[in-house]
């Protein structure tokens, strides 16, 4: 967990390209067809350093929309879907690890 | 507190107005996030893990209930119905949209609220003593010095673009509750020999990667001289502090580097080519900045009144509470409350909106109105008559708000970590969490007497762990989320750096070695009333390592 | 570029002249800060302005004997979050009194305007052609400034006493009992 704003790009694994959309922050992901999903499921995963890379540059130039993208791991799982490869990841898509003041659930 | 006037209440318009513009112009591309950023960080808007966080602030922990109110709304229209009260008694938002900021800063506006500064390289929110107006100890309120230094810094057209944050704290009493001695400037108001009331000042001092306690570079500051010694010292920073290493940036690598004595050299000249300027104060500048200050109109009370004693002798609870929660006030018959909001399995400072409305209420039933904010995360009402406590304390159990745990075990300090903040290399939160489950025993917490727990989630130390008497820094090991201990480390006018008990320990045995160290210090300590800090200065921290490390 | 002066568009006069190109005769130059402080006999007896580009890492105080002779000071800013040039600017209209030109270059940017002006700047090479067109406006962004710096515009504090303005009392939250 190891903020990713210090990471060197370097591919262990499967990876996708994560941001915050501009308007809201809300996190999303880069997926195949360039767009911009909620879903990490939809993220177009990179396997090598030259197409993370890609992604990565095409992310960027789109600042209009997001702000702050990053490389990150993921773990495919038994269908083949992406999921968080992390701990970080896990609380960028479920949210806080416990339940938050105001009886919004996580 | 703090009046505002016509030309305080325009800056703020004219900021809001500003930043509806500057979002507008990120929004439509026209403005790069590069060239954003730094503008919205002097904002108070970041982006975390989730979403925006936004960071409101609470000019040296004063509110009134008013402005509490309107927060509690901001809670509930524009997040998710709960806020986060700061180490630097500000509050933080996680859920706010961008494009609604605007709008939230305009309903701020309207409470005479803002976000200025509470981030980006320039000077801070002004942080002071949450008894600041009512301590018996003090000398004279230091928020007065603190509206006169936050005028001043507010959009300082020469230190918006320091070479990073830039953090001071005031307090005028001999027991420092504003931890200045481990911020950028303390300054502490005092009597010299002479009567005269003036300001011991430090530089230098923070936590980070690099923590310093801060070295008093002026023994006695006169009045007068409050606003140019402090812009002398904030130039000498903007010109040499270093920019080509943002960990190396902070003024204390710069005291460090230069030594104390020949950075107070370098002040020194330059301030004395502005020390007679337009920045020397005329007593009539500071008198008009006094009278803004509202104070209450107290009534002539005596202490301790039967109301109070019968309640105490007939409802344990409420004895607790009072023993523990209510301190005393510099005018017979009042008292100060505070407010813990470190329940039992709570997030560490939070509060939510309801509670917030509840504590307006009595704020302006029972405090004049008037709320504060203080660095270990609870709130307090500062002036209240001891003959409402009783209405008072069934009031906050009810609002959850009467754990009896201030200054206690479970009185944990937190940073939001690895849940909210991207910086973060752990959780703090959850580890807060469990220790107020593990340490649920009012009566073994009590035993324990004073000791503070302070959770960061990565070195920036937000949680300022270097100075906890217990300090837990999550740190990642391969994935895996572990935890340096410190011990013996102090935040007030004796501030010391903890030191490290041992190797990292793993995240699901933090808690089991935090009640190590407890047993150990029970064991250790020579008399019930001797403090765990005190025990930990008295043998050193060698006994304790082999209480935890032997377990493990 | 765009260039502003004394609040409005202007052509800008003086052409930077690079350390090995001799000075030419007639036009006001703006030269290097070691070419300036290393041969004065250059410009000794020179009719037309001369002006220096000084670095940012420099103090300012070195040029303090030679404010006279100079037309212009430009200060720089290799990155519009790098602040020095604010200090600098100041020193040299509050310390030392200069009356020339102070000039903002590198990335001078529109939403910094307003505290450019009020650290003493009167002259700007802008970057955008939208920001430069946003000059007026953007100086206009606040009617109340809290300090004093190196422009005329008198802090909140002074104003109080010298405008007969009523303290604002809010009555949400006066806190008389």
């Amino acid at each position: 967990m190891t903020s990713p704003l210090q990471q060197k790009l370097k591919i262990t694994g499967p990876v996708v390209i994560t941001a915050n959309r501009l308007a809201d922050g809300t996190v999303v992901y880069r997926g195949a067809r360039g767009d911009w999903t909620t879903q990490i499921t939809e993220a177009a995963v990179a396997t090598t350093a030259p197409a993370a890379s890609e992604l990565l540059v095409a992310a960027v130039a789109e600042d209009v929309l997001v702000v702050g993208p990053y490389v990150a791991p993921v773990e495919l799982d038994s269908s083949g879907r992406s999921q968080p490869g992390n701990l970080r990841e896990r609380i960028r898509v479920g949210g806080p690890t416990f339940e938050l003041p105001g009886n919004f659930g996580s | 507190m703090y009046i505002y006037d016509t030309f305080d209440r325009t800056l703020v318009n004219e900021r809001v107005a500003e930043f509806r513009d500057q979002v507008a112009r990120r929004l439509s591309g026209e403005l790069t996030e590069d060239e954003f950023k730094p503008l919205r960080l002097m904002n108070g808007v970041y982006l975390q893990l989730h979403a925006y966080m936004l960071r409101v602030a609470l000019p040296y922990g004063t509110l009134s209930s008013e402005q509490m109110r309107v927060v509690a709304q901001v809670a509930r229209r524009y997040d998710r119905g709960y806020g986060h009260f700061t180490t630097r008694q500000n509050i933080q938002f996680n859920w706010i949209r961008l494009s609604d900021m605007p709008d939230v800063l305009a309903d701020l506006a309207s409470a005479e609220l803002h976000a200025m500064q509470t981030s980006g390289n320039c000077v801070r929110n002004i942080t002071s003593d949450q008894w600041a107006g009512a301590a018996p100890d003090e000398v004279e309120d230091p928020r007065i010095w603190a509206e006169v230094l936050r005028q001043h810094s507010t959009l300082h057209p020469e230190f918006l673009f320091l070479p990073r944050k830039f953090k001071i704290a005031i307090t005028a009493s001999a027991h420092d509750r504003a931890a200045i001695k481990v911020h950028d400037i303390g300054l502490r108001l005092y009597r010299n020999e002479a009567g005269e009331a003036g300001f011991e000042v430090s530089v230098g001092g923070g936590l980070g990667r690099t923590p310093f306690i801060g070295k008093v570079i002026r023994p006695f500051l006169a009045k007068r001289d409050f606003l140019s010694y402090i812009e002398a010292i904030l130039r000498v920073y903007n010109q040499y502090g270093r920019r080509d290493n943002i960990y190396k940036a902070r003024i204390k690598i710069l005291v460090h580097e230069l030594g104390a004595e020949c950075f107070a050299r370098e002040v020194e000249a330059e301030w004395r080519t502005i020390k007679d300027g337009a920045l020397a104060l005329d007593p009539a500048v500071v008198a008009d900045i006094a009278a803004r200050f509202r104070y209450p109109r107290y009534e002539p009370l005596a202490d301790d009144p039967p109301e109070v004693a019968v309640l105490r002798r007939a409802e344990p609870r409420f004895a607790a509470w009072l023993a523990n929660s209510v301190a005393n006030h510099k005018v017979a018959g009042y008292a100060i409350v505070t407010l813990s909001l470190k329940p039992e399995g709570g997030p560490p400072g939070d509060a939510t909106a309801e509670q917030m409305d509840a504590v307006a209420d009595l704020a302006d039933r029972f405090s004049f109105g008037e709320i504060r904010v203080g660095h270990e995360q609870n709130l307090v009402l500062p002036h209240v008559a001891q003959h409402d406590l009783p209405e008072i304390w069934r009031a906050l159990d009810r609002n959850g708000l009467a754990t009896p745990n201030v200054g206690l075990v479970s009185d944990i300090i937190a940073c939001p970590g690895l849940d909210y903040c991207s910086l973060a290399n752990a959780r703090s939160i959850p580890v807060a969490q469990e220790l107020t489950r593990r340490f649920r025993n009012l009566d073994l917490a009590r035993d324990l007497g004073r000791l503070h727990i302070n959770i960061s989630g990565c070195i920036n130390a937000c949680g300022h762990h270097h100075v906890g008497h217990i300090g837990i820094l999550g740190v990642e090991k391969n994935g895996e989320e572990f935890y340096q201990i410190t011990l013996g480390g102090r935040a007030d006018e004796r501030a010391q750096l903890g030191e490290l008990l041992g190797p990292a320990v793993p995240y699901a045995q933090v808690a089991d070695v935090i009640e190590d160290i407890v047993a150990a210090y029970l064991d250790l300590r020579e008399r019930p009333d001797e403090l765990f800090i005190d025990t930990v200065a008295r043998v050193g921290i060698e006994p304790f390592k082999e209480h935890v490390y032997a377990v493990h | 570029m765009p260039f502003i002066k004394a609040g409005r568009r202007a052509e800008n006069p003086f052409v930077r002249v690079r350390d090995d190109d001799p000075l030419p005769d007639e036009i006001p130059a703006l030269v290097s800060a070691e070419r300036f402080l290393a041969a004065s006999d250059e410009f000794a007896g020179r009719g037309a302005p001369i002006g220096v580009i000084w670095p940012n890492k420099r103090n300012v105080a070195e040029l303090a004997p030679h404010l006279d002779r100079l037309a212009l000071v430009a200060l720089a800013f290799p990155t519009f979050r790098d602040g020095r040039a604010y200090s600098q600017a100041r020193i040299l209209r509050e310390r030392y009194g200069f009356r020339g030109e102070v000039r903002a270059t590198g990335e001078v940017l529109r939403d910094q305007f307003l505290f450019l002006v009020r650290a003493g700047f009167d002259a700007f090479e802008i970057r955008k052609e939208s920001d430069a067109a946003a000059f007026t406006a953007a100086l206009r962004r606040y009617s109340v400034v809290y300090q004093p710096a190196a422009d005329e515009r008198a802090p909140a504090v002074r104003r109080r006493f010298t405008e007969a303005i009523p303290l604002g009392y809010s009555t949400r939250t006066e806190t008389v009992a």
